[in-house]
């Protein structure tokens, strides 16, 4: 056995419960409900709460696949930070965009 | 062997860290693009705008890149438990959603040129045709790494002891997958929403 084989034998180890492929089709049947659920979005006026609705089922979707087809809920806690320090440096460039957006519009062509 | 894996002070498999740590740094990639686009959204230059989107044909296209996040699970699921001819079933089954996206794209770039929506018509359309055309590229990259594991599995080159192969690029297909459910709704659902 090569290094390499026992490297993947010691981290499936180190691994927490994994979910089952069963376990994992009840998870994606919960993401093709909220996506169908964005979508009527589109087709269903949902008033002011459209907006924020679909932020907080993007936000739940994006959790869902990171957490369980992604495995970063049973794996290192180091992964995690690698992951969501890259996004909360996107959303900090995302509000330097909006401060932009607010104090000088973007030059109308 | 150069390629063989060394053990870490962390305890983890250091091309499990690289991954990730990659996959951080593409949220600052996709992050510019996605900021671009929101603060060029209204710049159409008298061209067409967001309501040229077709929302129903989107959410087929952004169905079938979802469920090939399951697929692609399951692959990783196989291959851990050894069962590398279901491994394979799951990679091409990944594969070939990911080529139906690449397509349902493909087609809806086609119908936006042909109404008058091009990469210099104005700042908006720069700006959506980048963000969506670097995903598809990612998607075009993942899809050629899913076949390669695919031929490498064939060849005996991917064991059934070394499952991390497996998991290593579904990290990147999942990660492709999450960053489309940001564009689907923050470049597609809401601007189409506020528009009316």
């Amino acid at each position: 056995m090569s290094a390499s084989d026992t490297q993947d034998a010691q981290t499936d180890a180190s691994h927490g419960h994994h979910p089952t492929p069963r376990e994992y089709v009840n998870i994606a049947i919960m993401l093709a409900i909220l996506t169908a659920l964005e979508v009527s979005t589109y087709f269903v006026d949902f008033g002011s709460i459209a907006i924020p609705l679909l932020v907080i089922l993007m936000v739940i979707k994006f959790v869902m696949v990171v957490s369980f087809f992604m495995h970063l809920k049973f794996d290192s806690k180091l992964f995690g930070r690698m992951l969501y320090g890259g996004l909360f440096l996107a959303l900090l460039l995302y509000a330097a965009t909006l401060v932009i957006l607010f104090f000088e519009r973007a030059p109308v062509v | 062997m150069a390629a063989d894996v060394q053990a870490t002070t962390l305890g983890l498999d250091h091309r499990k860290l690289a991954m990730w740590t990659f996959l951080g740094s593409e949220f600052l990639f996709f992050g510019a693009f996605v900021s671009a686009y929101l603060l060029y959204i209204t710049t159409t230059a008298g061209g067409p705008g967001v309501e040229i989107f077709d929302i129903p044909f989107t959410s087929i296209s952004s169905f079938v890149l979802l469920m090939s996040s399951l697929t692609m699970v399951l692959a990783h699921n196989s291959h851990a438990r050894g069962d590398l001819r279901r491994m394979r079933l799951w990679i091409l089954a990944t594969a070939g959603q990911g080529a139906v996206f690449l397509g349902g794209q493909v087609y809806e770039f086609t119908t936006f040129y042909n109404e008058g929506l091009n990469l210099t018509q104005s700042p908006f359309a720069s700006s959506f045709f980048v963000l969506t055309g670097f995903h598809g590229l990612h998607v075009f990259v993942g899809i050629l790494m899913l076949l390669s594991l695919y031929a490498l599995s064939l060849t005996g080159k991917v064991k059934a002891n070394q499952d991390v192969k497996t998991e290593m690029i579904g990290l990147y297909w999942h990660f492709v997958d999450i960053i489309w459910v940001v564009i689907f709704t923050v470049v597609y659902l809401i601007p189409e929403i506020a528009v009316g």
